[in-house]
């Protein structure tokens, strides 16, 4: 390029050269760009006045746009705009367009329920979410449980009872599962007793002198394992011992077992080592009164009887 | 910009341009931060907060040495979803004592501000050793050391005296302890007193037995205390739900 036809050139350069020849080009800011830049200035200043902002004193102007709400006291109050009363008018929306479900939910019998398809629907879909949130952890998303952690709750085997009522008492005030170690009550062999004996009431191989021995120890004062799992081994849900007789096993691994050894030894470990597992936290404070009682029903749903 | 002003005098003097950078960021600072210490609506009054424990104090170090907060937030947000989902918004008054807190902005797990109270302890050390045996699509490490690892408890003492530097009210003498029991009542106080450090936290670990062995005290005692305790010192029932509208 020569020198001459840089000097012709009308926009103004930042007046030096780089090696020579090389200019930069001092343009004013494009005018989209400087109005829009105002803007922003203009926005802001509309802005502090509608929302909350600067502060002031001891605290800050609230600014003029307002919300209103209804409290849990019933009141109906005005706040000047924020977060915490956005989030109360959303709660509020939200509640009234379920309150006539909850209503009902709250007003009719579990019977009533289970007769009303509308609010069946209602329950079995609001009940999915809660227990996702909130049970899926340990009983699983299906209700199926973990064996040795948590009960399946698909099932008619139920600890402390499956009827509304009984899951409604659990969901409240929560559980907590014990069984006393019996490795220093009783002898090695006396324990091997007790585990054939309760192998064979729910028709696993067992040896069957061994079992006989057990059966009597089972009745006995000197174990007493009839006190909570009752003369018939059907449990009693009063302690929330588990029927013994239904094939069905949380605490020990029966099924995992590959050979019927195994799954006496496995009983075999329960009695000697004992529970101290088994607590299911109380809702009553986190969860409101309609919340538990759909989740009662929805629960009732999976597996739910006496 | 008449009155001779040229941009360029800035643009082209690079100690002058850092100075005024500074400035134009430090009034950033001075609008947002500085009027917290004299607005006497950031922190919610509500009954109930204190301090951690000496062994909710350890562990909660060992949340923060696990980097537990680079997946899990502590700091529920005022929207319904997280309501319905967490429980009660994260009141400021909630972490006063934390330092520094674990609000955190990263949720790759939940968030934990109310954690306490909603799984047993027994499901808190499975799924700490091994989270997929409790939650299949858990993508969480295994953490299978805080069970195995025995807590350190030499250093108790120094953390709270730490921690009493930076404002939590530890009490370290007589006066300050006869304040706590003002302050925090009968019952929490004694917690609260650095000289009993180590016998409080052997006395809670070996009562509470968190991590369902009663052989010793693991990390796992201790973070589990620690999880078993948040969001749950104050009790929402006893106010309504407008109660901390003010606060924001």
């Amino acid at each position: 390029m020569s020198e001459q036809k840089l000097q012709s050139q009308t926009v103004q350069t930042t007046g030096h050269a780089w090696d020579g020849d090389l200019q930069e080009y001092n343009n004013p800011l494009p005018v989209w760009w400087v109005y829009t830049f105002y803007a922003t200035f203009v926005f802001a200043i509309v802005y502090w006045v509608i929302y909350p902002s600067w502060p002031f004193g001891k605290g800050w102007i609230g600014g003029l746009s307002d919300i209103s709400y209804v409290n849990s006291a019933g009141e109906t109050k005005t706040h000047s705009w924020n977060t915490r009363a956005l989030y109360l008018e959303d709660m509020n929306q939200a509640a009234a367009a379920q309150k006539p479900y909850f209503d009902k939910v709250q007003s009719m019998s579990y019977e009533q329920i289970s007769r009303d398809p509308e609010i069946t629907a209602f329950i079995l879909s609001s009940g999915k979410a809660l227990f996702a949130d909130n049970c899926a952890a340990c009983h699983q998303a299906g209700g199926q449980g973990v064996v040795g952690f948590f009960p399946n709750l698909t099932d008619d085997d139920w600890l402390y009872g499956g009827s509304y009522e009984k899951i409604h008492q659990t969901l409240v005030d929560g559980r907590r599962g014990y069984m006393p170690s019996f490795s220093e009550v009783l002898s090695a062999e006396q324990i091997g007793d007790l585990a054939n004996y309760v192998a064979g009431l729910s028709g696993i191989p067992h040896d069957a002198a061994k079992a006989k021995a057990g059966d009597v120890l089972f009745h006995s004062e000197t174990a007493a394992c009839y006190y909570c799992h009752g003369a018939d081994a059907k449990g009693r849900k009063e302690v929330g011992a588990p029927n013994l007789t239904d094939g069905i096993w949380l605490w020990a691994g029966v099924a995992a077992a590959p050979s019927s050894e195994g799954k006496v030894a496995a009983i075999r470990n329960v009695i000697s080592t004992g529970l101290a597992k088994g607590v299911m936290p109380a809702w009553g404070g986190r969860l409101s009164p309609e919340q538990i009682k759909v989740l009662t029903v929805y629960v009732h749903d999976l597996g739910g009887g006496l | 910009m008449n009155f001779n002003f040229k941009h360029e005098w800035i643009e082209t003097n690079i100690g002058l341009m850092a100075v005024l950078t500074m400035l134009a960021i430090s009034v950033g600072g001075l609008v947002e931060i500085a009027p917290l210490f004299f607005i006497d609506k950031t922190i919610e009054k509500v009954e109930g907060v204190r301090p951690y424990t000496p062994l909710e104090q350890r562990g909660r170090d060992i949340y923060v040495r696990e980097g537990c907060y680079l997946c899990h937030s502590q700091m529920i947000r005022p929207f319904r979803d997280e309501k319905l989902r967490y429980g009660h918004y994260s009141l400021a008054a909630e972490s006063q004592y934390d330092h520094p807190f674990q609000w955190g902005s990263k949720r790759t797990g939940p968030d934990l501000a109310r954690v306490g109270g909603k799984y047993s302890n027994e499901w808190h050390v499975q799924h700490m050793v091994a989270p997929r045996s409790m939650v299949p699509e858990s993508v969480m490490p295994n953490y299978p050391w805080l069970l195995s690892t025995p807590l350190d408890i030499s250093d108790t003492a120094d953390r709270m005296k730490a921690l009493r530097k930076v404002g939590v009210p530890y009490s370290l003498t007589q006066e300050e302890y006869k304040a706590n029991v003002v302050k925090f009542g009968e019952t929490v106080a004694p917690l609260l007193h650095i000289p009993d450090a180590q016998k409080n936290l052997l006395e809670q670990a070996n009562f509470g037995n968190y991590d369902g062995d009663r052989s010793g005290i693991s990390e796992m005692d201790a973070l589990v205390a620690y999880l078993q305790v948040l969001g749950t010192m104050v009790d929402f029932s006893k106010y309504n739900d407008d109660a901390f509208v003010d606060n924001r």
